[in-house]
């Protein structure tokens, strides 16, 4: 994982969510997801070229089924973009990097 | 990003079918270029259809069994080993009009192609079908899904439905029970196609529940699905089932929009070879795998078509090109 990214828990999520001035890309994911792994190396490419334009995180569900709960994610990959601590986008699913970006607006 | 190259071999995909090719091909030292597809949720990915199952019990080799992630893993990592160039990336328009074959990647309306390659192998696989209903592209993720491995965790102790009657169908209905409180099993037909095996298990397992000659009309719920709606195809009698969770197995389409015009394939899409070869109708070009596979559609018979591929591939290119 790219240093870039920071491993959110159901602990640390709204410090770090409410308190960021960038947009926040949160990727729910977990082990036993294929689709997660594979765009597991696009989050860390987008984290490390992106900068302070975004800040990318990702939360295990498996270990912190609660914040998965509260924003009714039922599919992995999930990608939640956060704007101003409030969902701005929800992307469900795997997919291509230039989507991705097209998807999460930066 | 144009490479004025001309590739020796291109492969398009990487299920079983394009690794195997890969890993033939980078062997006899012709460096394939592997363009392994994008990620998604649907099978058409890189490691292909595998990459979206659990347990695979019939790959020879691995009398244990191995997880579908993992043994496609091993397959990426030994065409890696031989020198395969893997770019994690679709092409999005082929031209076979004219030798060396022209691959675009990216905007497709692009001047000059991405890629140039003397031989072609295609590998790209099947993708799997939606019900094209009403409100499924609107509930997936919220309860409607594709991925049973993905998701399953999300519906414990729920009550949910799986739609199809083949051996996918079988082995997402009886992995589910590992979450749900029951699964019901929604099919068209008065049997399955699954084989006797899946279907054994399945029907053996006291959380699963059959509903036979029913067609689901559409998926209900507001936020998140609620229950779906159903015509029975015999008496045309409507129904509705509440569940939380409806996980769709109803097939697969091949990826073959790319060769429409350009290369024969049946009326199903799916594309047709010179048996016993895996040659297509234009010279240079191969087909192996699920693309051109509408009978057998296994893990290993796929990898079997690949080795064909690259041999084919390879003496091809003996007898037109290095000869």
């Amino acid at each position: 994982m790219s240093e870039n990214v920071t491993n959110l828990t159901d602990a640390t999520f709204d410090e770090v969510v409410n308190g960021a001035s960038e947009p926040v890309v949160v990727d729910f994911w977990a082990e036993w997801c294929g689709p997660c792994k594979m765009i597991a190396p696009i989050l860390d490419e987008i984290a490390d070229e992106q900068g302070d334009a975004v800040k990318v995180t990702k939360i295990n569900v498996d270990e912190n089924p609660s914040i998965a709960q509260r924003f009714g994610v039922m599919s992995i990959p999930t990608l939640l973009v956060f704007r101003d601590g409030e969902v701005d986008k929800r992307i469900v699913g795997a997919k291509g990097k230039a989507q991705l970006l097209e998807e999460i607006g930066i | 990003m144009s490479d004025s190259t001309i590739h020796d071999v291109l492969i398009l995909g990487s299920g079983p079918a394009g690794l195997t090719a890969a890993i033939y091909t980078a062997r006899a030292s012709l460096e394939p270029l592997v363009l392994e597809g994008e990620p998604s949720s649907t099978g058409d990915q890189p490691g292909g259809q595998l990459m979206l199952t659990t347990e695979v019990e019939n790959f020879p080799g691995f009398p244990e069994g191995i997880m579908g992630p993992e043994l496609m893993m091993g397959f990426r990592d030994q065409a890696s080993r031989f020198g395969a160039d893997l770019q994690t990336v679709k092409a999005s328009k082929v031209d076979l009009s004219e030798r060396p074959y022209k691959v675009w990647v990216g905007d497709p309306e692009a001047a000059e192609p991405t890629y140039l390659a003397h031989t072609l192998i295609i590998s790209t696989g099947a993708t799997a079908l939606m019900l094209d209903l009403p409100n499924e592209q609107r509930l997936l993720g919220h309860g409607v899904s594709t991925c049973a491995t993905c998701d399953g965790f999300f519906f414990r102790d729920q009550d949910i439905a799986v739609i199809g009657g083949g051996d996918s169908a079988m082995e997402e209905a009886t992995f589910l029970t590992k979450f749900a409180k029951t699964v019901t099993i929604i099919h068209r037909r008065d049997e399955f196609r699954a084989s006797k095996i899946m279907q054994d298990r399945a029907l053996a397992n006291p959380k699963i529940n059959v509903m036979w000659n029913s067609q689901v009309t559409d998926v209900i719920g507001d936020q998140t699905v609620e229950k779906v709606l159903i015509e029975d195809t015999v008496t045309g009698e409507a129904s509705e089932l509440p569940v939380t969770g409806v996980f769709v197995a109803i097939g697969h389409r091949p990826n073959t929009d790319l060769f429409v015009g350009q290369l024969d394939m049946k009326d199903n899409g799916y594309l047709i070879t010179q048996a016993p070869s895996t040659r297509t109708n234009v010279e240079g070009v191969f087909a192996c795998g699920d693309v051109q596979d509408d009978t057998y559609r296994q893990a290993i018979s796929a990898a079997g078509s690949g080795c064909m591929a690259a041999i084919d591939a390879e003496r091809w290119l003996e007898d037109n090109v290095h000869g």
